[in-house]
């Protein structure tokens, strides 16, 4: 018995959005008269943090402190159309969304303090902590408390804005494939650190280091809890989960969380993540969706590093000990590569 | 955790890579703010759905399938609707609109799938009726004892079983098992130079096969929905999905009523990874509300959501590779099958999202695939994070290294010389921009201690594309294999196109058959084509598919 260890590596790209476009998003703002902003869509917080990350995009453009503002979504009665929160279009998509509604409810705020302030609304600059004043001027200022209340109660103004992102359905040639899928990208490379036992097959993820491109990291601990929690989940796909083990069999198809494997705590691997920023030209700041992808690259790391560690090459996901075994017996045991 | 911890931080970020491409001097972007929900979350006082409560509430659960396939004869309600508590059994009839595809919102796609199927059951687990009972073991003892007379059909479960001559039908409409794209093949095609020529030139052939497993979403949260009458003949429905409007507009198709009438509510959901996009309990919640009066609530346990709760789809690939001694990729051809199960759901779209995507982040200058969408009688198949990439990432990743190996090449730098660049041509003729992906091999090169070549230590993703690499090339080998006849349309990238039809009599040329209005008829069976029923398609709205 002895235990083997290899390394794996793998890189990726994944597109962002729904194939083709045609999937729009629309955001709509108001303030209150205390300069209190509401952004009401239809998009849905699955725990990633839709409402964060677009509380941020809209109080970073409206140049207001981000408590200031609340996010609410989804209700059908008040929110306008979404396309939903999936193919990690959530930010990208939405976030466009709120900007364009963002600059509709600023340019009438500001408007609101122009008037009262009595100069050009184009010289007026928000300050990002609840302030307004004229650019090189700090001195002449009014809160964005004060100019909502101007525009509810003198002045007969709503501050409130409409977005809306669409990337119109494009086509799809039926023989060379031809087609725009999406406009932007998010990218990945990984490198995985496995342990084999060639006496049980058990594989132990024992390291993952990566990097990953998001555009921006629009809120860095956001950030890395998808990367985190994705890359488990690639960890998680590479080596437990199926619904049917003996696919195309359905046989011992798993009811419950005791059947259905999935790492457990102890299980989880060290994760080294650097995060990489190349802005994309519609994103919003140059946003992607980190989502999804972060998964991905996780998946043929793993097969690759039990290669390394033992010659078996396993291209049926999961790499369970029972096909690491299978494995080993048919090439005569363990024949370690050590590339990496 | 386990394994070594090093030295390494656990997370950085190379805010030096890209620096001349960003603005880092915002006041609300970039901050670690506190997320607006996480109070609520980490104490378990933010509401979802299943938290909303009812007086009278009512709990609906399905009668299921035992079979991968079979007729259903007949439905013996009358023992189940005896049993106390029962208030009503819903079965295909009490469905207004008892079919739908779900890109339907998108024109893709010909309705296919029961709300609770009438005549034929195309996998174990398929619903044909629906208790509704006042509390949830009254309904589950209900569901015990409704009779049905099943007649066991032929079954198939494998993909490449399901496409031989022969094999078992699962669906009428696809009488080959496989979804028609563009109204015109039987797979979706993506052709890009000549890859048997370059084949032929290449030093090194590598082929391999892939197989991608089913994977369960896992949401500790179970999908679900609460509906409620609510006045003016409206309905409000409390949901886990998590796509509100695409939910609605399905609850406004299958049960033919203004989506005026309807009144969502979602938005905080407990986990979804794609799962939660299907709308199956939407519908049935609403229509338990519209015919009982009370509020009802459809929910999966643990077992329906793992084994009846469409998963991850399995896919097969087969790619073969013409390679060069020095490393460089001129070929590369896929075969691809995605299994949908019984009925398409989203899986025809992931398939073109697929194709979109090879083959995967290299500048290839010949490309090549056939990739289908097959039936099976298992479980449909939905999305699933990373849905239509995924698997055949795995399938390219763990290619590349098979590769590596063939040419006796570092698995970084084989990567990093193939790596497309700014200003390449993609496979999709597009192209590239914003390109990232050798940067990422170079910081987890230097992360791993792994040793790069001067060269590919100075490679950019910046720099070396374009020129040569962003022509299209002279000659693309096309073909006309998988041709199909007696489809229309089809495919939502076809501008103008008529909307799908019914294929007539299988492989001839038919005038349009009519669409179905319940079940699919006999194709020989003459019918008029239903109106519109339901609310306005989303790519109405937008335009692009106006009828």
């Amino acid at each position: 018995m002895a235990l083997h260890r290899g390394r794996g590596f793998a890189a990726i790209n994944y597109p962002i959005g729904m194939n083709l476009g045609g999937d729009p998003s629309q955001a709509l703002i108001h303030s209150n008269p205390d300069g209190k902003f509401t952004v009401a869509l239809s998009a849905i917080d699955l725990g990633q943090g839709m409402k964060s990350v677009t509380r941020q995009i809209a109080a970073e453009t409206l140049g207001v402190p981000v408590t200031d503002v609340y996010v609410d979504t989804a209700d059908s009665d008040t929110g306008p159309h979404d396309m939903g929160s999936f193919a990690s279009r959530g930010t990208h998509r939405m976030g466009n969304a709120v900007i364009m509604a963002a600059k509709e409810a600023r340019a009438v705020m500001l408007e609101a303090a122009a008037e009262e302030l009595e100069v050009d609304a184009a010289d007026l600059v928000t300050d990002g902590r609840g302030n307004i004043h004229v650019r090189g001027a700090p001195g002449r200022s009014i809160t964005t408390m004060a100019a909502a209340q101007a525009a509810q109660f003198k002045q007969g103004r709503t501050i409130a804005g409409r977005g809306i992102f669409l990337i119109p359905l494009s086509d799809v040639d039926p023989d060379t494939g031809e087609m725009t899928p999406v406009s932007t990208f998010a990218h990945a490379a990984m490198l995985v650190e496995v342990e084999v036992d060639d006496e049980t097959g058990e594989v132990t993820i024992t390291d993952m280091k990566s990097a990953y491109e998001v555009g921006r990291a629009l809120n860095p601990r956001l950030v890395e809890q998808q990367l985190r929690g994705g890359a488990w989940m690639g960890m998680s796909h590479a080596a437990w989960e199926t619904t049917e083990p003996y696919y195309p069999a359905r046989d011992h198809g798993p009811v419950d969380f005791n059947t259905y494997l999935m790492p457990g705590p102890g299980d989880l691997a060290p994760h080294h993540i650097s995060v990489l920023e190349r802005p994309a030209e519609d994103g919003p700041y140059g946003g992607k969706g980190p989502g999804e992808m972060c998964a991905n690259p996780v998946l043929p790391a793993v097969v690759n590093a039990v290669y390394d560690a033992i010659g078996v090459r396993v291209d049926e996901l999961p790499v369970t000990p029972e096909k690491v075994l299978r494995g080993l017996r048919a090439q005569g045991g363990a024949k370690p590569r050590r590339r990496l | 955790m386990s394994g070594t911890l090093t030295d390494q931080p656990m997370i950085d970020f190379r805010k030096e890579i890209f620096a001349d491409e960003r603005d880092d001097n915002l006041n609300e972007i970039g901050k670690p703010t506190r997320r607006q929900d996480i109070t609520g979350h980490v104490t378990g006082r933010s509401p979802f759905y299943d938290d909303h409560l009812f007086e009278g509430l009512l709990h609906i659960r399905c009668v299921r399938s035992p079979h991968h396939a079979a007729r259903v004869r007949r439905i013996d309600l009358s023992a189940a609707e005896r049993m106390p508590g029962v208030v009503r059994i819903l079965t295909g009839k009490d469905v207004p609109r008892n079919l739908n595809t779900l890109l339907s919102l998108l024109d893709f796609g010909i309705d296919d799938e029961p709300v609770l199927s009438t005549d034929r059951v195309r996998y174990r687990g398929e619903p044909v009726a629906a208790v509704i009972a006042t509390s949830e073991a009254r309904a589950r003892d209900a569901v015990a004892k409704v009779l049905v007379e099943w007649e066991p059909l032929p079954h198939v479960l494998d993909v490449e079983e399901a496409i031989k001559p022969g094999a078992p039908v699962v669906l009428d409409i696809y009488p080959s098992n496989k979804f028609i794209y563009h109204g015109k093949y039987d797979h979706q095609k993506l052709r890009y130079g000549d890859v048997e020529a370059a084949f032929r030139q290449a030093d090194h052939i590598v082929e391999g096969r892939y197989q991608m497993s089913p994977i369960e979403q896992a949401p500790i949260e179970t999908c679900g929905a609460i509906a409620t009458p609510e006045q003016n003949g409206r309905y409000a429905c409390y949901s886990a999905t998590q796509a509100l409007f695409f939910s609605l507009a399905v609850s406004s198709k299958v049960l033919e009523m203004p989506s005026s009438r309807l009144h969502f509510i979602g938005g905080t959901v407990g986990g979804g990874f794609g799962g939660k996009v299907d709308s199956i309990h939407e519908p049935l919640a609403i229509l338990g509300a519209m015919l009982t009066g009370r509020p009802c609530k459809c929910m999966w346990d643990r077992e329906e959501e793992m084994q009846v709760g469409a998963p991850r789809g399995a896919e097969r690939w087969y790619i073969k590779d013409g390679v060069m001694r020095d490393g460089r990729i001129i070929a590369r051809s896929f075969t691809g099958y995605f299994d949908s199960g019984a009925y398409t759901r989203l899986s025809s779209y992931a398939i073109i999202k697929g194709v979109g995507h090879l083959p995967g982040p290299y500048t290839i200058p010949n490309v090549s695939a056939n990739v289908y969408c097959v039936y099976t009688n298992r479980t449909p198949a939905t999305a699933m994070r990373g849905f239509g990439i995924t698997g055949v990432d795995f399938a390219i990743e763990a290619h590349m290294d098979k590769v590596a190996d063939t040419v006796g090449l570092n698995p970084i730098e084989l990567r990093i010389l193939n790596a497309y660049r700014d200003g390449d041509m993609k496979a999709h003729r597009r192209l590239a921009k914003n390109c990232a992906l050798i940067e990422c091999c170079q910081v987890v090169a230097e992360k791993a201690g792994v040793k790069l070549s001067p060269a590919m230590l100075a490679a950019s993703s910046r720099k070396g594309g374009g020129g040569d690499r962003a022509r299209l090339p002279t000659n693309t080998a096309t073909d006309q294999d998988g041709l199909v006849r007696g489809f229309q349309g089809g495919s939502y990238g076809r501008k103008g196109a008529k909307p799908a039809s019914l294929p007539g009599l299988s492989q001839t040329i038919q005038s349009a058959a009519p669409m179905p209005a319940q079940t699919p008829p006999p194709a020989t069976a003459p019918q008029q084509p239903p109106p519109r029923v339901g609310s306005m398609r989303f790519s109405s709205l937008s335009g692009f598919r106006r009828r």
